[in-house]
């Protein structure tokens, strides 16, 4: 058992999502639900998180912008995919400038679907993802890599 | 004697400061209608920080965070060891400017903002401080917190206006709004992080413990203007702290030309005006 | 005696020697050699005379004395000619008036007073000699090479180098012969000489603007000197005597008239607020020239007479009139520091605020705020002249002396950065000298009468100072995108004296304690009867942080591995190694970042419409209060 499960700071980003994902999200923060009961703070800083909550798929304009926060935060990190277009592009997947779910970029941990998804999903998303922080905490302390190797062959195909 | 109560300090002050760090968030979320995290919720965000990679935009950073610290704990062990308050005033100011350099030395666009802001705040801050030490040693003829601290005159009765003005600018010290400007707790979305922006894990863990340090200096200073009657000091220090908490649930934050210049209205009106009467008070006893 | 005469007379020699020298070459030996020769006395004088109190010496005035009115004759001459050749009938207007008064003191009054001893040295004495012999001989060392670019960088300006180094090595002379003479007819002389030698320099690549503001120093000055002249004449009148020592030791009304006059001229060369445009305006000149006028002469020449008369002026309203002016012009000048992006003029404002809190240090003229001024003196001159000299051969490798385009500068000039984040920390932050300086002063104000404006005026100043130099070190230490390694070119020498600097810089920091205990309170204790000890326990603790600050630099070997390197946060946005980064609609944009400098606030027309008036006011009230004293005796 380490601190970090106890303290999750939350980088929450909108990559092309419609509001209604957000939306519940901040939700989560209201006295309704007040995640920070279970120490869960929301940062606008990648450098001070470790959960990365990303909303929305992925398209020209955002990929970049959403591999360098993912790469700003420091190990050990999480990435939870909030929301059907997260996960899989949803209802755009087909669409001819959506490049689909966020996995195409950087290794996703959580899948939290719906659409929105809702606030009680999300917090047992994020209560899922504390397993796997802990893990990669374990595996960073024990010198084994946690960074699984970013998906180079998809991210080429996707700059096309 | 006063060693020992400088190692007390280097040894009880973080333990204190998280604890207050964490009933403040307990405070601030049952203002809010929350139930808020847990009290000790302070000390699992630090063991978090130091669990975390060490990841740095400069290598220099980190080193001016460490001097950062070294100097925040040097001077309220100075100031717990009953020292000359002006030289803690001045270790003080000197903590802070490395904090600054720390931010400035990232050449990262929002922790620069922060370092701007907190030199303003620090500029703010730094006359009405000097001048409360100046106050108490008009009183109890002492620069020596020992002897302020040991003194039976009630200084919160001859040093009101200098009091108010120290009350001001502890608002900014405790970074809270809506002085938050350089960084916050809350508000997070705003600026980022102003000057920690570029600053994670252990690094970011020892700006924490040095701001605990900090906040039981300060409150330290508020309990000189009581040292008459250590229980009305007590009791005096967590009326400001609560008082502290409800100013920043209830004010937006604004914008630094008003920080600047309130507080040095205050200071010029409050202190000027105290210190003057002191001053004839002080011609009428001779 | 024999060292006295030599430190005025061996700088002569030497700035002849300069004058007559073609070759670069024998040009640098022959500073180096009498620069080493020059501080090496300084530091024998100190051997010598550091325990011995005052001592007199008895010169015959008759040749001398007749030799400085012909040579004062021929400078009033000389700045006749300047002032009909550039059409500057302020100057020819002030110096009639000078020197009319000069020949009335001279064939008129002065044949009654016979001063014995016109030359002394006391520790005060001493501790001015060394900052002239020390720091003003290394700047002339400096010199040399940077007037070798100087002329490099200007081709277009005349090289006219072998009177910019008689001139030098005469002020050196002037300087030396001003804290050495006692008797004021001759301090005049030697007043009126740095005054010219002044002048001269400021105009060195003559060009328009040059001439300018070197004639705008030329007259301000030359007011001061005025006023001096009118001291002499009252003091010849009255039989107040030359002797400064007696003169000190009678006080009263008879001392105070020429104490007001003479403090007048000691603010206007110390550029305090109505006359500090001159020392601004100063900065045309090559940077050497700007560090000798900062830090070792000039301005220090002003503050040293106020010193000096600091006892006559103490607890009387001309004083305090003396003391607002110089707490205002700390506090003013400071704030204007901040509106400034030019190195040069941060310096030369920090400068004037500095000498501010000398001048109200002296205007108090308790022994507390004796002891402060003096090591402001000490201590400002260190730091100043380290900090000018480093301005300039930054200025020299970058090609700008604009504080913004020292971004980095800690990765592009490493050793000359530190060296300047050395000096800055002197000029504000504790453990240094500056801030001890500061704290004794605050210190001595509270116990002086009506102390409390000073007080609050030293508070507000100290947080704009801490202002003004934070920021510039930020932009100093932030780590930029990586850029040309600016520094190789720097020359030897200039490595040497910059080395020095720093090094006398944290050297005065740790013997301060022996300053203090071994040069300024005996000198205080035998002006005033009274000295002020300094808590033991408070020098250690300055000790202890000053050892952390150089200790913990050590930190750095452990935070150079095992950490990940990331681009600064940028919105998310993926940036070059340059800090570039595509804005929109595909631009390539720069991430430029630059400091607060709050012009609305803190512009310098906005502080001169305060400060001028505000000073002219203070002046007058002076004026007034000494001329109803005079009245009444």
């Amino acid at each position: 058992m380490t601190y970090l499960s106890k303290s999750p700071w939350l980088l929450h980003y909108n990559a092309s999502s419609c509001n209604g994902c957000d939306i519940e999200i901040l939700a989560c923060l209201t006295p309704m639900y007040d995640v920070e009961r279970f120490g869960i703070i929301n940062t606008g800083n990648p450098k001070h998180a470790d959960i990365f909550v990303v909303t929305g798929s992925i398209n020209e304009e955002n990929k970049d912008v959403l591999v360098n926060l993912y790469e700003q935060i420091p190990d050990p990190k999480v990435v939870v995919a909030i929301g059907i277009c997260a996960a899989s592009g949803g209802v755009f997947r087909e669409c001819y400038n959506v490049m689909g779910g966020i996995d195409k970029l950087i290794p996703v941990d959580v899948y939290v679907p719906g659409c929105a998804a809702r606030p009680e999903s999300i917090i047992d998303g994020i209560v899922k993802s504390l397993g796997i922080l802990e893990e990669k905490r374990t595996a960073m302390v024990k010198g084994i890599p946690v960074k699984p190797e970013m998906n180079t062959a998809v991210r080429e195909a996707g700059t096309e | 004697m006063s060693i020992i109560y400088a190692l007390l300090f280097l040894l009880l002050a973080p333990v204190a400061g998280g604890l207050i760090a964490g009933i403040d968030r307990r405070i601030t979320a049952r203002m809010q209608g929350r139930v808020g995290p847990p009290i000790l919720q302070a000390f699992y965000d630090l063991g978090k920080l130091f669990e975390k990679e060490k990841v740095v935009v400069t290598n220099s950073q980190n080193f001016y965070v460490l001097c950062y610290l070294v100097f925040i704990a040097l001077s309220g062990a100075l100031f717990f060891g009953g020292g000359d308050i002006l030289l803690v005033i001045f270790a003080f100011t000197l903590a802070h400017v490395f904090l600054v350099l720390g931010a400035y030395a990232s050449n990262s666009p929002y922790s620069h903002v922060g370092a701007e802001r907190e030199l303003i705040q620090l500029m703010a801050c730094e006359p009405i401080i000097i001048l409360a030490a100046v106050g108490m040693y008009m009183v109890t003829k002492s620069f020596y917190v020992a002897d302020i601290a040991a003194s039976n005159i009630p200084l919160i009765v001859f040093l009101p206006g200098l009091f108010a003005g120290f009350l001001y600018i502890l608002t900014m010290k405790l970074r809270k709004s809506p002085f938050d400007l350089s960084t916050s707790h809350h508000a997070h979305q705003e600026l980022v992080k102003g000057v920690t922006t570029e600053f994670s894990g252990p690094t970011l863990g020892c700006i924490e413990i040095a701001h605990w340090y900090e906040a039981i200096f300060l409150l330290g200073f508020v309990y000189l203007f009581f040292s008459w009657s250590p229980v009305i000091a007590v009791i005096a220090i967590i009326i400001i702290y609560v008082f502290e908490i409800l100013i920043d649930n209830t004010f937006a934050r604004v914008k630094w030309p008003l920080a600047l210049k309130s507080s040095w209205l205050v200071t010029a009106v409050l202190g000027i005006l105290n210190l003057a009467a002191l001053y004839i008070i002080g011609g009428f006893l001779k | 005696m024999d060292l006295l005469f030599f430190l005025i007379l061996f700088p002569f020699i030497a700035a002849i020697v300069l004058l007559i020298i073609k070759s670069d070459n024998v040009r640098g030996a022959v500073v180096g050699v009498s620069a080493l020769l020059i501080a090496a006395v300084s530091v024998w004088l100190l051997a010598a005379y550091a325990t011995s109190g005052t001592v007199f010496f008895p010169v015959s005035p008759e040749p001398m004395g007749e030799m400085m009115f012909l040579i004062g004759m021929g400078i009033a001459l000389f700045i006749l000619y300047m002032g009909v050749r550039y059409k500057n009938y302020i100057a020819i207007a002030l110096t009639i008036i000078q020197s009319a008064l000069m020949v009335y003191f001279e064939f008129g009054i002065s044949h009654g007073v016979v001063p014995e001893n016109n030359f002394f040295v006391d520790q005060f004495t001493i501790i001015m000699a060394l900052i002239i012999g020390v720091i003003g001989s290394l700047i002339c060392v400096y010199a040399v090479s940077y007037m070798k670019d100087f002329h490099k960088h200007h081709p277009e300006l005349k090289d006219r180098r072998r009177t910019f180094f008689f001139i030098m090595f005469i002020f050196l002379t002037a300087m030396f012969g001003l804290v050495f003479a006692n008797n004021l007819a001759w301090l005049f002389f030697f007043w009126e000489i740095t005054t010219l030698s002044s002048f001269l320099l400021i105009g060195y690549t003559q060009t328009d603007e040059a001439m300018k503001n070197s004639f705008l120093a030329l007259n301000m000055n030359l007011l001061g000197g005025l006023a001096f002249a009118g001291a002499l004449i009252w003091l010849a009148s009255t039989g107040g005597g030359m002797e400064l020592d007696k003169l000190i030791a009678t006080g009263g009304i008879i001392a105070l008239v020429p104490a007001v006059l003479i403090s007048f001229a000691g603010i206007t060369k110390s550029a305090q607020f109505p006359f500090s445009s001159w020392l601004v305006g100063a900065m045309i000149a090559p940077t050497p020239v700007s560090a000798l006028l900062h830090s070792s002469t000039m301005v220090k020449a002003g503050v040293y007479v106020m010193v000096r008369f600091a006892p006559v002026l103490q607890g009387t309203t001309p004083g305090y009139m003396i003391a607002l002016v110089g707490g205002f012009t700390f506090l003013l000048a400071s704030a204007i520091a901040i509106s400034q992006s030019n190195a040069k003029k941060v310096l030369a404002y920090s400068t004037i605020a500095n000498l501010g809190l000398i001048v109200a240090c002296a205007g108090i003229g308790t022994y507390e705020a004796i002891w402060a001024a003096i090591l402001l003196i000490v201590f400002h001159a260190v730091s100043k002249s380290l900090l000018f000299l480093c301005v300039g051969t930054v200025e020299h490798q970058i090609g700008s002396r604009d504080i913004e385009d020292m971004n980095g500068l800690i990765t592009r000039m490493p050793k000359v950065a530190v060296m300047m984040l050395i000096g800055m920390a002197g000029m504000f932050l504790a453990p240094f000298g500056m801030l001890i300086s500061k704290w004794a002063a605050i210190r001595a104000f509270i116990d002086a009468p009506y102390g409390v404006i000073f007080v609050v005026i030293l508070a507000f100043g100290s947080a704009l100072t801490v202002f003004f130099w934070a920021k510039w070190m930020g932009r100093l230490i932030s780590v930029p995108p990586p850029a040309e390694d600016a520094e190789r070119r720097v020359s030897p020498t200039e490595w040497l004296v910059l080395s020095f600097l720093a090094g006398l810089m944290v050297l005065t920091t740790v013997l301060f304690p022996l300053i203090s205990s071994y040069l300024v309170e005996p000198w205080l204790l035998t002006i005033y009867g009274h000295v002020t000890l300094l808590a033991q326990e408070n020098v250690v603790i300055m000790l202890i942080m000053l050892f952390l600050l150089m200790v913990l630099p050590i930190s750095m070997l452990y935070y150079r591995k095992d950490h990940r390197q990331v681009k600064p946060y940028m919105g998310g946005m993926t940036t070059t190694s340059r800090m570039h980064f595509t804005g929109s609609i595909g631009i390539d944009r720069e991430v430029t970042l630059g400091n607060y400098y709050l012009e609305s606030y803190f512009g310098e027309q906005k502080m001169s419409k305060i400060g001028i008036p505000l000073c002219v006011v203070l002046l007058a009230i002076m004026f007034a209060g000494v001329a109803v004293a005079g009245l009444m005796h």
